[in-house]
């Protein structure tokens, strides 16, 4: 998979590099900003009241 | 084929650690954001020219400033009104209902021991006799622990007005702080119990 995407990635070495370097990055950011906090509430791992 | 699954599988572990990282770190910057608000609430509510001795204090208004010595010299947390997950996002907060700081009965607070800045994450440290101190804007209120208790999470006695014995009418001003337990677990709560030493009005 991550193979076949770098072949397509366009330019040399250099410019590969720095592309994915972005990819990945941009993944990181919508995980992190969009997917987590959508994600955060159904982990109750951290459930801290008592109630009936 | 087998290498594909195989960085699937790797890609699928590296956003879960990713995740973890998040729950750990990433939910405390929206809390660090929303303490400043709380604590800059608590400021112009002490400003206030007079006050209000029995305060009405909406969900998610700020409540009293929480320290606590032992955990740090630094250690402080505006308390927020009400305990649903939208609050206690925000800081520790206290029960609706339960007392209000320095009454007689019981004040609550519940706060996250590993999430959105973890604020009861030590308070299994707290020992016999430390302080808890709670800046109200009418007064700083005094606590000290008297003890430490684990319990189940339907077990709502511990919020009674007299801790533990629902049937009793108070007599005295009481703290309870509850977090989860163990860390990283929603299987059990952790108690930490004081009853207030001494109350000082704060000067104009």
């Amino acid at each position: 998979m991550y193979g076949w995407l770098w072949d397509r990635l366009p330019g040399g070495m250099g410019t590969k590099l720095l592309t994915a370097t972005v990819l990945v990055a941009v993944a990181g950011v919508v995980l992190w900003y969009a997917v987590f906090p959508l994600l955060e509430p159904a982990v109750t791992l951290d459930e801290v009241t008592v109630r009936k | 084929m087998l290498r594909a699954a195989g960085e699937s599988s790797i890609t699928a572990g590296l956003i879960l650690l990713l995740f973890c990282a998040y729950l750990l770190w990433g939910t405390g910057v929206y809390t660090q954001r929303m303490q400043l608000q709380l604590q800059q609430e608590l400021v112009e509510e002490h400003a206030r020219p007079e006050p209000a001795k029995l305060r009405k204090i909406e969900l998610g208004r700020a409540v009293a400033m929480l320290r606590i010595p032992r955990l740090g010299r630094d250690y402080h947390y505006a308390v927020v009104e009400g305990v649903d997950a939208e609050h206690l996002k925000k800081g520790p907060g206290h029960y609706p209902g339960t007392a209000l700081p320095g009454q007689i009965g019981n004040f609550v607070i519940s706060g996250h021991r590993t999430t959105y800045l973890a604020p009861f994450n030590r308070i299994d440290e707290l020992q016999r006799g430390d302080e808890i101190i709670v800046d109200a804007p009418e007064a700083r209120y005094t606590y000290r622990v008297t003890s430490q208790d684990i319990v189940y999470p339907d077990e709502v006695d511990v919020l009674a007005s007299v801790p533990g014995k629902p049937d009793i009418e108070p007599i005295r001003a009481y703290i309870t702080l509850s977090t989860c337990h163990p860390e990283y677990s929603a299987a059990q709560r952790l108690i930490v119990f004081g009853v207030l030493k001494k109350t000082e009005p704060r000067k104009e």
